[in-house]
């Protein structure tokens, strides 16, 4: 990045789950440098290992080889209060993500209360008036908001320790066109207003390419191509995977001229055979099943 | 003659906090075609795709000046007519296959409860219909698939599953009810041409609920923009560009492109006038 000073660097990341005696290769030998106040994004399908670098770079994933470093210093285990003070985390679904019986209040002060910082009134009064919402939903649990103003509030929530570092996964893929705009356009205000950093997760390719400066293409746990902004722009990916995720986004059909005229355009055998083979869940699933049920088969 | 012919549908639900207008005066015609029904959640398209079935529980209420499917009124119809309708002739694809199939059931055995049930077939010729029409949708080893229970298939699986589910009776009218929103991109792509190949071949006319008007625009005829439990605006999906209430372009342009401007999307614009 030269110029900048690299303020995540993954370098040859694997992560390997094992579950009954099986390997699982998550990740494979991934590396990524993302630079102070830069948007690096990482796009694929579900099942291609891009949520799980975030929660490896977290903690919430056991780094089985390779290293992450942040601001230069490798990653400590466990993460400890200098990394929360420094990376927060947002998730996917605004419905899972927060505590169903805690006040937004309690969610908001319980990191401040963790780090031992006062005035918890006044933060999070700000911290509300941040993201957009009115100081009157301090009280209300998370039920009685609507999907938007949930995530609202798990930003909020990340952002209440001044980090420098946001990891994103799939912010808004659980949220309405409309609502997906308004969260996207939050995000690069404060993106704005406070410096910050993000690593963003989605598998939508319009998505990262409003919010990234830098996106990397994953399949299947590895990494397949790193794009710059013009590069997508223009078309001009090297690899067909990332041409076809490119050409399935729903955005260009639209402006290819012919909205009418449905036909998936895959490269000639890029997509066809991986369309058609199961997801490794299901391919793993099966050899359990399999293994469970018919234990005498050879 | 049209398939379907709804006129001033109204779906209100009566609840402690006053009543709750979903659908008020909705009005459409559907022949052998794509229907595409788009609105931010909560404009009532999906209750009013779950009205054409007369899906809708108590508080709910339907109410309407007519509603006729292909000669039947529905509006009047006996609940026994319904349960007669509701399959063969009509069917629902559900937006969540985490929460649309059974979790404890075999994938086969759902499939063909239907069959074994309604129409008394054998389990054998039930069994080859459910592998058919898992065929159908390209799935390529149906075995496997109808061993398996819900959890054990991706996202994507799962909503073949249940768009087979529905087409084994072979309806005349299909409700997918946002069938892809749970899907990355380009198994989207992949559903949305399953869906399309079996409108073609089969004949059947579809009404498609979504939030997401450009991906509803590239892939059905028509396009009904639904706001606060009205219709907005009806474009032919060719003319979406040029659509011409705020609304529907509002929706149409706050979705991110690629090389696309990097300034803040438009927000939508909501005026309560609109809605009346």
């Amino acid at each position: 990045m030269g110029e900048l000073m690299a303020l995540i660097e993954v370098e040859n990341l694997s992560v390997t789950f094992s579950a009954n005696s099986r390997q699982v290769r998550a990740v494979e030998n991934v590396s990524l440098t993302v630079g102070e106040r830069e948007s690096f994004g990482l796009v694929g399908e579900s099942g291609s290992g891009k949520s799980t670098i975030l929660r490896a770079i977290c903690g919430l994933a056991p780094i089985s080889e390779g290293s992450i470093r942040i601001k230069g210093e490798p990653v400590k285990t466990p993460r400890g209060k200098a990394f929360s003070a420094l990376v927060q985390m947002v998730f996917q679904d605004p419905y899972a993500s927060l505590h169903p019986r805690h006040t937004i209040d309690r969610t908001l002060s319980e990191p401040l209360a963790i780090h031992g910082i006062p005035d918890t009134d006044k933060r999070v009064m700000a911290a509300l008036t941040d993201v957009g919402l009115p100081t009157s939903f301090r009280f209300r649990y998370p039920h009685q908001l609507s999907g938007g103003q949930r995530q609202r509030v798990a930003i909020a929530r990340a952002l209440m320790l001044k980090p420098a570092i946001l990891l994103l996964d799939e912010p808004t893929s659980a949220l309405d066109a409309s609502v997906q705009a308004e969260t996207l356009n939050l995000l690069s205000r404060l993106r704005d207003e406070r410096g910050l950093t993000f690593l963003m997760v989605s598998h939508d390719l319009a998505v990262i390419d409003h919010m990234c400066d830098r996106i990397l293409v994953m399949q299947n746990g590895r990494a397949v191509e790193e794009l710059s902004r013009e590069t997508l722009a223009s078309a001009q990916m090297t690899t067909e995977y990332a041409r076809s995720l490119f050409t399935a986004s729903a955005d260009r059909m639209l402006e290819g001229g012919t909205p009418h005229s449905f036909a998936p355009e895959y490269p000639e055998g890029g997509r066809e055979s991986e369309t058609l083979d199961p997801h490794p869940r299901q391919v793993r699933a099966q050899d359990r099943f399999e293994a469970d049920f018919n234990p005498t088969q050879p | 003659m049209s398939l379907l012919s709804v006129k001033n549908l109204r779906v209100t639900f009566n609840t402690e906090a006053g009543v709750v207008e979903a659908v008020r005066g909705v009005s459409f015609e559907l022949g052998r075609e794509r229907l595409g029904i788009v609105g931010e959640s909560g404009s009532g398209k999906t209750m009013t795709g779950r009205s054409v079935l007369r899906l809708i529980r108590p508080p709910g209420k339907i109410e309407a000046d007519s509603m006729q499917f292909d000669g039947t009124d529905i509006l009047n119809a006996s609940e026994t007519q319904m349960r007669a309708l509701r399959g063969p002739r009509m069917a629902m694809v559900m937006q969540d296959p985490k929460f649309s199939l059974n979790p404890v059931m075999r994938v086969g055995a759902q499939l063909m409860e239907g069959l074994r049930q309604r129409d008394h077939t054998s389990k054998a010729e039930a069994y080859a219909k459910a592998i058919a029409a898992l065929n159908a949708v390209q799935i390529r080893d149906p075995d496997r698939v109808m061993d398996a229970y819900p959890h054990e298939l991706s996202g994507g699986m799962g909503q073949r599953v249940m768009i087979a589910m529905m087409l084994i009776p072979d309806p005349d009218l299909l409700i997918a009810d946002e069938p892809t929103s749970a899907l990355d991109v380009t198994v989207q792509a992949e559903v949305l041409s399953i869906l399309d190949d079996l409108v073609k071949t089969r004949g059947m006319g579809l009404i498609f609920i979504s939030h997401d008007l450009r991906l509803v625009a590239r892939f059905c005829d028509r396009v009904l923009v639904m706001y606060k439990g009205r219709i907005v605006e009806e474009v032919a999906a060719k003319d979406l560009l040029h659509a011409k209430h705020p609304y529907t372009q509002g929706l149409l342009n706050c979705l991110p492109r690629i090389g696309g401007t990097r300034g803040p999307l438009p927000g939508l614009d909501r005026n309560a006038e609109w809605a009346n």
